[in-house]
């Protein structure tokens, strides 16, 4: 097992109350598997990724703990972290696109990077180097500042910097939110291809887009309102999933060839409930068209099936639709 | 370059752009050029939802400031109704704005924050509705939350931050309904919303034209795109390399850059196939052309225009 996350809860401070987007989360992501991680905006998905690697001053842990390659991984201690960073876990920030400084050239940056984590040596610059023209982009790409580049070629020097030291987890944020539809596959496809040689062991990828998922993920994680509701391969999760938030997502996607006139879509009726006050059964059973009485209580994320959790009765106790 | 299509049931176009051509010019060192969009035609009936399809930097978005006269063309002409709509000025221009209204991508940056979200309205009234009794307006008003399917007690009153993405842009979209309004250009209005709500605003968007609007929706992503629309045209570097009946274009594209688009869709059913010779990842920025010429169109099949393959 290269990650486990074990009962995490992660609050953000206000003065309203503590507000908690990631509640009592736990799964694992084995070696050499994209996860994908699923969500509405203000679900937590992009919480859950950042707590995983640096948790800000208002974030809080409340519990739980992560495990990586079976040593605990010391997210709440900020200093005990910074080993970890870059080397161990490593992040590609939501808004990639942006996170490259203008006023170094991206060859420089890379050395102040470089430096910063404590690696000497020219050996990592070379590898730079190398992996750059591994994806196509030319070498004059390291003396160039990075407005340079255009918004795809800026996502990808970004994932090769944070891959640099060939870290056991990325977090993949909005990777390809920003992209053009071309841009996309390239940047998917890289994603799998540094999977596959190693570069990477293990991936989250938080994403919104389902289908993009479908293409490069291996399992998929849904969450909603902070909590888990489905975790599945991404076959199992596509063609046949449980939780009925699952469902109704997928069924208010567009897909090619799909015309109005044909099938016409349906989207989720209502939103999310608030996190300040959340309620204190299944999270979705507002919107939910199957709702029971017994949905006021929290339902367990169970394992359905070998591999298919899911958090919801009707599932577990087998009601009819 | 063919003539701009005729409108297909004899009576003239809500909306025909002809050879619109814009330049940008850069005020910085080398003053370059850049031709945001090259001798682009095409026309909008009403009822019909044409889909612009483009990747980032195609101009699409520039042709939606041309038409809502935010953005003078360089060349070319559009005419609405039979109009010249360069030559409006004073009070044709405000009455060009009862008929031809856009909502744009960001609904979160729409509205002034310190402001109630409604105030759009009284905006739309104080400069077309000045004299309206208070009764009649409060009428138009409901009518028009009713048309995009809000509930006014959710919404009047509220301020932005209090309302979800979509409720913001459903009440962009009843702003523009409050007036004549025969033309909505929809700037990627969904991009930023969640799933869930996507549809809804699409579909929102089909009963409009039901209605008799015409719509110019305006995105990135064709699969939305295919959704919605009757007709869709595909722009890249500015000009068009595609366009037609939406059936035909998505079954049978015709042009090289409309297939390598399509076969980058991620799909939920289909994995990517593969590229073949071509390599797996673009080299990087292609160099954007300079002049303004446009490569030609020839009709390959009836409503369906294909242009000839432009060479880097």
């Amino acid at each position: 097992m290269s990650v486990t996350v074990e009962n995490l809860s992660i609050a953000y401070r206000m003065r309203s109350g503590d507000v908690c987007p990631v509640d009592d989360v736990t799964f694992s992501v084995a070696d050499g598997e994209i996860m994908g991680l699923a969500g509405e905006s203000g679900c937590g998905k992009s919480t859950l990724g950042n707590s995983l690697i640096y948790l800000e001053g208002r974030m809080r842990r409340l519990g739980g703990r992560v495990l990586l390659d079976g040593r605990e991984l010391p997210i709440a201690d900020f200093r005990a972290m910074r080993p970890y960073r870059m080397a161990r876990v490593s992040p590609v920030p939501q808004y990639a696109m942006n996170a490259l400084t203008p006023a170094r050239r991206i060859g420089r940056l890379t050395a102040d990077l470089l430096r910063c984590h404590g690696v000497r040596g020219k050996g990592a610059l070379e590898e730079m180097r190398q992996r750059v023209t591994m994806v196509g982009l030319s070498e004059d790409v390291l003396d160039r500042y990075s407005f340079e580049l255009s918004g795809g070629m800026r996502q990808r020097v970004t994932i090769i910097l944070s891959t640099l030291l060939n870290p056991s987890l990325l977090i993949a944020d909005e990777v390809t939110s920003a992209l053009d539809v071309s841009t996309q596959r390239a940047v998917g496809e890289m994603l799998m291809d540094f999977r596959d040689r190693g570069y990477v062991r293990s991936v989250i990828a938080i994403t919104h887009d389902l289908s993009i998922l479908a293409q490069i993920a291996d399992s998929i994680l849904v969450m909603y309102a902070g909590r888990l509701a489905e975790k599945a391969g991404t076959a199992t999760i596509v063609k046949n999933p449980l939780h009925p938030y699952t469902q109704a997502l997928l069924a208010s996607l567009p897909e090619v060839g799909v015309r109005h006139d044909q099938a016409k879509l349906v989207g989720i009726p209502g939103r999310p409930p608030s996190l300040v006050r959340p309620p204190a059964g299944c999270r979705f059973a507002d919107r939910c068209p199957f709702a029971r009485p017994k949905c006021a209580q929290a339902p367990p994320f169970a394992e359905v099936a070998p591999g298919h959790q899911v958090a919801c009765w009707k599932v577990s106790e087998g009601w009819a639709s | 370059m063919s003539e701009p299509e005729a409108s297909r049931n004899g009576t003239a176009s809500t909306l025909r752009i002809d050879h619109v051509s814009k330049v940008f010019r850069a005020s910085t060192l080398g003053g370059g050029q850049t031709p945001a969009l090259r001798q682009v035609s095409f026309a909008i009936d009403r009822g019909e939802v044409v889909t612009l399809i483009g990747e980032s930097g195609s101009g699409k978005t520039t042709l939606g400031k041309v038409i809502l006269r935010l953005t003078r063309p360089t060349e070319g002409m559009v005419t609405f109704e039979g109009q010249d709509i360069s030559r409006f000025s004073g009070t044709r221009l405000r009455e060009y704005y009862r008929y031809v209204q856009g909502v744009f991508q960001d609904p979160f940056s729409s509205y002034n924050p310190i402001y109630r979200a409604d105030r759009v309205f009284e905006l739309i009234r104080s400069v077309y509705f000045a004299h309206l009794p208070h009764q009649a307006w409060q009428a138009m008003i409901s009518s028009a939350l009713q048309a995009v399917a809000l509930n006014p007690d959710d919404v009047i009153g509220k301020y932005p931050h209090q309302l979800s993405g979509g409720q913001q842009q459903r009440l962009l979209i009843a702003r523009a309904l409050l007036l004549d309004v025969r033309l909505l250009v929809a700037d990627e209005i969904i991009s930023m919303l969640d799933a869930s709500t996507r549809v809804d605003i699409l579909n929102l968007l089909i009963s409009l034209k039901r209605s008799g609007l015409a719509i110019l929706f305006i995105t990135h992503d064709l699969s939305l795109g295919n959704y919605v629309s009757d007709r869709t045209v595909i722009l890249r570097h500015g000009a068009i390399v595609e366009m037609g009946d939406t059936v035909k274009v998505f079954t049978n594209p015709r042009h090289s850059y409309t297939r390598d688009l399509l076969a980058a869709v991620p799909e939920l059913h289909k994995k990517w196939q593969p590229l073949g010779s071509r390599p797996a990842v673009p080299s990087g920025v292609v160099p954007r052309p300079v002049a303004l010429r446009a490569p030609a169109l020839t009709e390959c099949e009836p409503g369906h225009l294909v242009a000839d393959e432009e060479q880097p």
